[in-house]
């Protein structure tokens, strides 16, 4: 350690793990994980947003779970929250499409309109 | 990187470790491996959170739930449902962390930390204490570097001046005018100064010392480097009572890694100044939290006081300069350097600036640790934040300053605590411990408890102290015993003022301060003690006596059975009678009676 740029690159290295725990309006990524979504596939979708978003350092942005969202039939269900904006809820969502919502959505906040719910049975 | 998505907090604070914390640490372990969770959520093992009343304390992000008092067998309710099915586990949340609507309030929303101000305690249950990284990313040794690079030691000092921090070990003096006293005497390789951390926590109740080591000990490390870099110090010593066992190996974690980093030793941030810290070990005696007994025991010698001046600024730790500051001052001093003298000074007080760190404890319903600013009232810290007193009792008094400090009644509640307010209210702020009374205190036997602590920890070097205050005790003892006679309390109030003028060092002369404040608040206690031979609050056994109203007394008997000296007689179906003769005063027939024809007098 020999000036501020290595305790800074310490800290980046850091930060990224201690994030969760600091205040910060970010964008929300909610996964539906109750036993419906779980049965329907809901954790490798889980894992697959975590993975996206490693890979992209997206800072700002929370992986989170939560409970039954009501309508077992469309799980996994994905809720995404991006600053200041209305909640975008994603249906039917499957690992191989979690790339795209990301890049899409997440990052150039556009959603991905044929996976969001009403959308599906059109496409 | 790696990135979880979930963070567990599990609070390895004294408080929490004793009620079981350790344990639901390991439990955790064990089901998120089981569960295949372990890459996906982090378990941080932190410092405390200060709400010890509720714990242990369990906290998960990035829902900020707030689990208070987990038993072991809750682990896997919370693994099962709120980290795989993400549904919180609303019957283990701490109660005062929903809201109405049933949603979960944010950590800092709570009642017990919405009023609190986190400066000294910032990082205590946020980082993991054993991991330098962490600090870091919190913005660690920012501001060593910061100092180091771009601060002369002049700058340092008159930042530390400006910003009005004062000694929170309880003297209250300001701290930069210490560090320029220290840093005035001759600097240079061939004067050797020191800089000490005074971590010998002795005051009954007070634990906020002990809190920061174990929740955030590289703040106390990265401040002494600053302090040393201030005066010209290469040495620091921390002297921490070994009952302190968990921060005592948190401290040498990391003074271990910020030796790895180089944040400790040789040519700090590339710059010519080098620094290094030892941990020395107290052995448990009070009178050690004293500066000059510190310094004697850290020499080696027996831990006694001597008479000052010269002060340690001039002639210290071994005869050389040296610098002593307790845990808590130097908790404040890194966001000092970082955010301004004026940040600083703009909390508190005129003249006492800054944040002030309690233990509550007592009659309170949330035993704990709280941060308010300078000038918050005692009603405040006490009701809003403590949650005032269990069972719907009364407040009778708040002890402040342990054994040094004195107590204040119900007409002070509104006094903005500040030092100067806490020493005309004949009290003293002392390291922060508060000690809540409710009216089943006696305050003759309060003042008693204190006085034989002191007269316990007298270390018997001076006069004074060694045999003045055993002669209070004694008449303190008499009173209550039943034997109290008219002109004591003249007599107390006599030895009182002398051993204050006379004692040597500050344990002798602040020891008489509980029961001069205990005459001046309740003397009409004492009258009752001294004059009607009565305790008003009920505790001197001596002067109690347990009564049977035989109109109430079915003659069951169970109270003649369970009195272990048989001092009950009766015949079944009649009233009982107590011979005072025989009677110990436990109370465990009052305790048995189905009736209540038991009464205390």
């Amino acid at each position: 350690m020999k000036s501020l740029a290595d305790l800074e690159a310490i800290r980046q290295r850091t930060l990224d793990k201690v994030n969760l725990r600091r205040e910060h309006e970010g964008t929300r990524v909610v996964v539906g994980m109750a036993t419906c979504g779980i049965a329907a596939g809901a954790r490798p979708v889980l894992l697959a947003f975590m993975e996206e978003v490693n890979k992209r350092k997206l800072l700002n942005v929370t992986v989170a779970q939560t409970g039954c969202i009501g309508m077992c039939r469309l799980e996994p269900m994905v809720e995404i929250t991006l600053p200041g904006e209305e909640k975008v809820t994603y249906v039917r969502v499957t690992p191989e499409k979690v790339a795209r919502i990301v890049e899409e959505h997440v990052v150039n906040g556009r959603p991905v309109l044929e996976y969001v719910i009403g959308a599906e049975g059109k496409a | 990187m790696e990135l979880f998505r979930s963070h567990i907090l599990v609070c390895g604070g004294t408080g929490c470790t004793s009620s079981g914390s350790t344990q639901l640490l390991e439990r955790f372990e064990k089901l998120l491996e089981q569960n295949k969770l372990t890459k996906e959520i982090k378990l941080v093992h932190t410092g405390c959170f200060g709400l010890c009343e509720a714990g242990p304390v369990v906290i998960v992000y990035p829902e900020g739930a707030f689990y208070s008092r987990v038993a072991l067998e809750d682990v896997d309710e919370i693994v099962s449902e709120h980290l795989v099915k993400g549904r919180i586990v609303s019957r283990l949340l701490y109660h005062g962390s929903v809201s109405e609507d049933n949603t979960v309030k944010a950590l800092d929303d709570i009642d017990f930390y919405q009023k609190q101000k986190r400066v000294a305690l910032r990082n205590c249950g946020v980082i993991d204490p054993e991991n330098i990284d962490e600090y870091i990313a919190f913005d660690g040794y920012k501001a060593l570097c910061k100092a180091l690079t771009e601060m002369t030691p002049e700058n340092v000092i008159d930042t530390i001046k400006k910003s009005g921090l004062r000694g929170r070990g309880g003297g209250g003096f300001p701290t930069g005018l210490k560090w320029e006293f220290s840093a005035k005497q001759p600097r240079g390789p061939e004067y050797q100064k020191y800089v000490c951390c005074n971590a010998d926590e002795g005051d009954p109740g007070a634990f906020m010392d002990r809190s920061v080591l174990e929740g955030d000990p590289h703040a106390v490390l990265e401040a002494m480097a600053i302090a040393g870099y201030a005066i010209g110090a290469s040495q620091g010593y921390i002297y921490v009572r070994a009952e302190y066992p968990i921060a005592v190996r948190r401290l040498e974690i990391a003074i271990r890694q910020a030796r790895e980093y180089g944040l400790l030793g040789e040519h700090i941030f590339g710059t010519d100044f080098s620094f290094d810290i030892g941990v020395r070990l107290g052995a448990g005696a009070f009178v050690c939290g004293e500066e000059t007994a510190l310094m004697n025991s850290i020499q080696g010698h027996r831990g006694e006081p001597w008479p000052r001046p010269p002060f340690p600024a001039v002639r210290g730790l071994f005869g050389k300069p040296t610098v002593l500051n307790n845990v808590e001052t130097y908790a404040n001093v890194c966001q000092i350097i970082l955010n301004g003298a004026d940040w600083f000074a703009a909390m508190g007080t005129e003249k006492s600036k800054g944040t002030k760190v309690f233990a509550l404890g007592g009659k309170i319903n949330n035993t704990g640790l709280v941060e308010v600013p300078m000038g918050t009232t005692l009603r405040e810290i006490i009701y809003d934040i403590g949650g005032g007193i269990p069972g719907g009792k009364a407040f009778k008094a708040v002890q402040t300053g342990g054994p040094s400090g004195g107590c204040l009644p119900t007409h002070m509640l509104d006094t903005p605590v500040d030092y100067d307010n806490l020493i005309a209210a004949g009290s003293m702020m002392g390291s922060g411990g508060m000690i809540v009374m409710d009216e089943d205190n006696c305050m003759v036997d309060i003042a008693r408890f204190f006085l034989d602590f002191t007269v316990d920890e007298s270390c018997g070097k001076c006069t004074p102290c060694r045999i003045g205050t055993r002669r209070m005790l004694e008449i303190l003892n008499r009173i209550c015993d039943g034997k109290g006679e008219d002109g004591d309390l003249e007599r107390l109030e006599n030895l009182a003022s002398n051993i204050k003028a006379t004692a040597l060092c500050g344990l002798g002369q602040t020891a008489p301060n509980p029961v001069l404040s205990t005459i001046k608040q309740f003397r009409n206690e004492y009258e009752a003690h001294i004059y009607e031979k009565r305790c008003p609050a009920g505790i001197c056994k001596k002067l109690l006596s347990y009564l049977i109203d035989p109109a109430k007394c079915k003659g069951c008997t169970l109270c003649a059975r369970v009195c272990p000296t048989g001092a009950i007689s009766g015949k079944v179906k009649e009233a009982h009678l107590i011979d005072q003769k025989k009677c110990i005063k436990c109370g465990a027939c009052m305790e048995k009676c189905k009736f209540g024809a038991i009464s205390k007098k």
